[in-house]
């Protein structure tokens, strides 16, 4: 066992963890932030995907005793406020980029992430390849690419449709 | 998983210590080939030793002739670094072609290179570069490394700490990605170095990695258009799967080593 300390969405959480405890494992059963999915045991779908330090991650991968006292975290909590959407969840509402939902909290922490890596703008060819590492076994990915696309334009960061695909 | 300890040792003098005094351990670092595998119960070691808090192993540096890279530099830092841009750029175009990006966030290049999957990118520019392995005790050149699939010539105990890269005049990689795992099925390196041509293979081979010398002597010894109309490789030993049968991935090799070589005359 040891004793770790986190900064999660925000706030310091202490746990006393066993050494395999994995980062989701500690986020949905030890803090009880269930919005992140466990969807393979392959670390191939990103169902689980979290941001430590800034910089996306496979939750299901780390071992939560390897991060360093004080790292931050953030999960899919951390986006609404009790009355707003965050202007990306609220773009994966309009253009009904989820059925079953089960991918779509480490959709959407990517979907962030893809926006804020790329400032000087977005096309739907670059979000293609930026989502290699999230499997949504539902939608066929274009509502997806539509909602990164309009999430993107409301958090003020241009979008340009590809030749011959309409935006 | 099984349960175990995690150290994370500041000297690597005390890292090998530990590996030797502990009945199973393994050394850590992205964890991305690891993690999985312990979770699938394909390894359980009871000690894991954490590689991130040994400095030597950290860092990107040009040395005018080549480029060193710490072992445990991540795939996205290795993506981000104007120091491999300016060194050997295809270096990092290839990085880019590494799983995603989640992923690269978390495995590092010496992982990779210690850990010797057939069908890993890194290995090509290992060899096709003819790049220096540099360990806790010795130097181990790129042509003496692949000893086989997941097999190399680390010892048990052995640190890969860093990589040392020559730079070469040119260099071009292409890679025929498998469609649902995204390794290579065939991965060719074609590079021109000062003393001649190397060119390397990953993920096709029936051992892992390996030169393709029938192409470089043929570079080496006329002009590069007509190479590749002259070599035989129909002896060379590949994987054979149901869906990438061994005969296919002869003329993918024939026609990666083309893309690799077209790219190289713009
Ligand atoms: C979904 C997914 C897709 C992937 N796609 C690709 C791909 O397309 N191409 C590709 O090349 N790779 C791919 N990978 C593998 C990825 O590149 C890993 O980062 C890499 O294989 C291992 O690096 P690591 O740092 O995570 O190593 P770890 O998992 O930490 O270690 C791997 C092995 O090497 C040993 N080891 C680690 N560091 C050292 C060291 N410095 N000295 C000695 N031994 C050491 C460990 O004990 C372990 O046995 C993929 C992985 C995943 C999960
Ligand atoms: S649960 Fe982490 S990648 Fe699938
Ligand atoms: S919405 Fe069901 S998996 Fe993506």
């Amino acid at each position: 066992m040891r004793d770790i300390v986190l900064n999660v969405n925000g706030k310091t959480r202490h746990a006393r963890i066993e050494e395999r405890t994995l980062l989701v494992s500690l986020l949905r059963d030890t803090l009880g932030l269930t919005g992140t999915h466990v969807g393979c045991d392959t670390s191939q779908c990103g169902a689980c995907v979290v941001s430590i330090e800034g910089e996306t991650v496979k939750s299901c991968s780390v071992l939560a005793a390897t991060l360093p006292d004080g790292t931050a975290i953030s999960t899919i909590e951390s986006l609404a406020t009790s009355d707003a959407l965050h202007p990306m969840q609220q773009a994966f509402s309009e253009c009904h980029a989820l059925q079953c939902g089960y991918c779509t909290p480490g959709l959407v922490i990517t979907a962030i992430d893809i926006v804020r890596k790329n400032p000087e703008g977005l096309t739907p060819d670059l979000i293609r390849k930026e989502l290699k590492g999230n499997i949504c076994r539902c939608t066929g990915y274009l509502n997806i690419i539509q909602a990164i696309m309009r999430g993107a334009a409301a958090m003020g960061v241009p979008t340009l449709a590809a030749e011959g695909e309409a935006q | 998983m099984n349960e175990f300890q995690i150290i994370r040792p500041a000297a690597l003098s005390d890292a090998v210590a530990a590996f030797n005094d502990a009945e199973e351990a393994m050394y850590l670092s992205g964890g991305m080939t690891l993690i999985p595998s312990m979770k699938a119960r394909l390894a359980a070691p009871q000690l894991l030793i954490d590689l991130s808090g040994l400095p030597e192993m950290q860092g990107i540096s040009d040395s005018g002739l080549s480029l060193r890279i710490g072992a445990m530099t991540r795939w996205a830092e290795i993506l981000r670094s104007d120091v491999v841009a300016g060194a050997i750029p295809e270096l990092a175009r290839l990085v880019g072609q590494i799983a995603d990006r989640h992923v690269r966030n978390r495995g590092t290049i010496g992982g990779s290179i210690a850990n010797n999957d057939p069908a890993a990118d890194c290995p090509a520019a290992v060899l096709g570069l003819g790049a220096t392995l540099i360990t806790d005790r010795r130097e181990i050149a790129a042509d003496d490394f692949y000893l086989g699939l997941f097999t190399t010539a680390l010892e048990e105990d052995e640190i890969l700490v860093a990589i040392d890269f020559p730079k070469p005049q040119a260099a071009a990689y292409a890679k025929h990605p498998h469609p649902a795992s995204g390794y290579a099925v065939a991965g060719v390196m074609v590079a021109r170095m000062a003393q001649g041509w190397r060119v390397a293979v990953t993920g096709a081979g029936a051992d892992g990695a390996f030169r393709l010398t029938e192409l470089e002597a043929a570079l080496q010894s006329g002009p590069v258009e007509a190479a590749l109309e002259k070599i035989d490789v129909s002896a060379i030993q590949v994987l054979n799967e149901p869906a990438f049968p061994a005969d296919f991935r002869r003329q993918l090799i024939l026609w990666l080593a083309r893309e690799s070589l077209g790219r190289l005359a713009v």
